[in-house]
């Protein structure tokens, strides 16, 4: 399979584009350091440490608006992008539609990244929770998702008759979904529909953008690469087919949930809780299929730094759906709804999840975009411990919060008590995003410094030799 | 079978059919259920200029009257609008929610449990309901503290509670006096849940019982 993989990576330049690719990778880790940055400071926030308090355009309430979106549209979504362009040209044997409109694309996109930051910082959010985009720039976002859906569907779309591998099921349905949920959620809400009913809306938005564009293209993303780091072909591929249609069929229905003991009515509250107890089962097949695929290569773990980046993502993705299934139900949420458990649920699915999944594939696809290998395997390890050890301590510290949180505010102590009572915990908090902070650093370093060394002879071009040799 | 295996037919099968149908369920069905309430424009839920928005045209004429002119109707909605998005553009919401759940003693904390008709109206295009509490909720905050406290609150929290963390909103305030955005804010905050009385609750009561 080393020949596979040779193969693959000499797949002749038409087909696909890698300075685009290289370019929304780049730009995908830039936004990532500034989310991680807007994090920190609304950390420091919490814990009374803020920098630049009484300061209108640094204040910290924007910053944590910053920090989701720059993670959310700038990082997943660029680095998304990237996978796309590498992956559906592969599987399809198609090009995208133009090279040309990938390059508008590119433009166009950190553009609207760059003014949905500038919005926020100036005041002009949305009040759509993951979709503060400044209303005036949420019709470009929408014109940017049509292109991208058009460049690369039109890949998809040119298989015509042919069985598509199960990745471009999850990244084709991802493509249609995608758009229609950024017009849902952003339009719906903010101007047609008020009060219950709009926040009935906003929370499929909420969980619609993570069910239906980060966890299909994360699941295709998975199927395509870990088979391809291990080297072996996928376990089941018929319960990958299961799972996309389980995904498809329960995660559009779940998202009334973050509105649990609101005044949408309970029927829907119940249908969302059902529906997002069986998607914690759907999701299922894609870590059961991860890890009898990994059976026999647990060696990998130990060599192959990819490898251990989707391999802690999976464990962490086990760990969050479990705590899903659980925490979705009603007696439940009368603890820990409204508390920092949910906000070490979110950290733990978007960063150590996808997040991980990402940098694995960052990990494993940088050195062949630019034709180098690593400037320092080292840093990238410091990366993968720093991280793996501040999220880990990031969730377990936001997740005894919220408890400590959920049952002061129950037992009807004080307001101010509870937020003392947190105050331990957000110290912690803020030690272990220093610690992530510190492993992306690392990683954008090394990335940097490996972009700009001499290049190196393309890896085939190297085994040629060496078997020439 | 194989026919349904392309990428063409899972596009539109998963992508649009099932969306379709998750757009029924669980949005279609609970939006039109509660279009059944009577949307109110400002005018039902904000009847008159409240007598916070009033005594503070007492407090402070100069900066009121540079912001607003007069305490008239107009003027109290062009306050409400103004603070709305004001809390909308600092991220008020995502550390304050807006409403009150019937579980874990919060009618105790807060008062009266939510209702959907409270939100019926135009204050709450795009709704205001919130994920999370570092602070507490603020749809009963109406009257709970006085004008002053809100103008101290918004300057330093700490200086009203000394364990908060919430941050010092400078630029609401000219020097030592609040500005249009500051006026608008406490307006505001005075107003939030200063319709759900005891009479709106029984109307509200009524309309349900008919069919």
């Amino acid at each position: 399979m080393k020949g596979l993989d040779a193969a693959m990576n000499a797949i002749p330049s038409r087909l696909v584009d890698r300075p685009i690719i290289k370019a929304h990778m780049a730009a995908g880790f830039a936004f990532f350091l500034v989310s991680l940055f807007a994090g920190m400071l609304y950390a420091l926030q919490l814990t009374r440490l803020y920098p630049f308090p009484g300061v209108e355009l640094l204040s910290p309430g924007r910053f944590r608006m910053l920090h989701t979106n720059a993670v959310a549209y700038g990082f997943l979504i660029n680095l998304f992008i990237a996978v796309l362009y590498w992956v559906v040209p592969r599987l399809t044997g198609h090009p995208v539609l133009s090279a040309r409109l990938s390059r508008l694309i590119f433009v166009a996109w950190q553009l609207i990244v760059l003014a949905t930051a500038l919005g926020i910082m100036g005041g002009h959010a949305q009040a759509i929770e993951w979709g503060e985009t400044p209303t005036f720039v949420d019709h470009f976002a929408v014109v940017g998702v049509l292109l991208l859906v058009v460049n690369v569907a039109t890949s998809i779309l040119r298989t015509r008759g042919e069985k598509v591998y199960v990745s471009l099921w999850y990244f084709g349905a991802m493509l249609v979904w995608t758009p229609l949920v950024y017009v849902m959620g952003n339009y719906l809400p903010q101007y047609f529909i008020p009060g219950a009913g709009g926040a009935a809306v906003t929370g499929m938005y909420i969980h619609d953008l993570v069910g239906l564009s980060v966890t299909p293209l994360g699941w295709g993303m998975v199927y395509y690469f870990v088979p391809l780091i291990l080297e072996r072909p996928i376990w089941s591929h018929t319960l990958s087919l299961i799972g996309f249609w389980g995904l498809a069929f329960f995660y559009p229905l779940t998202g009334i949930h973050h509105f649990y003991y609101s005044p949408i009515p309970m029927y829907a509250q119940y249908g969302a809780m059902m529906s997002t107890i069986a998607i914690e089962v759907v999701v299922f097949t894609v870590i059961v299929n991860f890890f009898m695929t990994l059976r026999g290569r647990g060696h990998l773990l130990r060599t192959s730094l990819p490898t251990r980046w989707f391999f802690v993502g999976m464990v962490n993705y086990f760990i969050t759906c479990l705590q899903c299934a659980f925490h979705t139900t009603l007696p439940f949420q009368r603890i820990i709804h409204f508390s920092d458990w949910v906000v070490g649920h979110a950290h733990l699915v978007m960063f150590g999840v996808f997040g991980f999944w990402l940098i694995g594939g960052i990990t494993y696809l940088w050195p062949k975009l630019c034709n180098r290998s690593w400037y320092s395997p080292a840093l990238n390890s410091w990366n993968f411990w720093l991280s793996a050890i501040g999220l880990t301590l990031m969730f377990i510290d936001l997740t005894a919060a919220g408890l400590v949180q959920g049952f002061m505010w129950r037992d009807l102590a004080q307001w101010e008590k509870s937020v003392i009572a947190s105050m331990p915990f957000w110290h912690a908090r803020t030690l272990a995003g220093t610690m992530i902070v510190t492993g992306q650093l690392l990683q954008g370093y090394n990335m940097w410094i490996t972009a700009r060394m001499p290049e190196s002879p393309p890896e085939v071009e190297r085994q040629v030799a060496a078997s020439a040799a | 079978m194989s026919r349904m295996e392309t990428g063409a037919s899972v596009m539109v099968a998963a992508g649009l059919g099932l969306f379709v149908l998750a757009g029924f369920l669980a949005g279609y069905l609970p939006v039109s259920h509660l279009a059944r309430i009577e949307y109110s424009s400002l005018d039902k839920v904000a009847p008159a200029p409240s007598p916070d928005f009033i005594e503070l045209s007492k407090r402070y004429p100069e900066a009121f009257k540079a912001a607003f002119g007069a305490p008239t109707k107009a003027a109290f909605h062009d306050a409400l609008r103004t603070a709305r998005d004001r809390y909308i553009a600092e991220a008020c919401w995502h550390c304050h929610s807006q409403y009150v759940r019937p579980v874990s003693n919060e009618d105790q904390r807060f008062g009266k449990v939510s209702w959907a008709a409270e939100y019926r109206n135009e204050m709450f295009l795009p709704h205001l309901f919130g994920t999370r509490r570092v602070g507490p909720d603020l749809i009963r905050e109406s009257g709970k503290h006085g004008n002053d406290w809100h103008v101290a609150h918004f300057m330093d929290p700490t200086l009203v509670a000394p364990a908060s963390v919430m941050p010092r909103y400078t630029w609401f305030f000219d020097g030592d006096m609040p500005n249009k955005t500051g006026l608008a804010m406490i307006t505001y905050m005075q107003w939030l849940g200063s319709w759900a009385t005891p009479e709106a609750l029984a109307a509200q009561a009524e309309k349900r019982s008919e069919p």
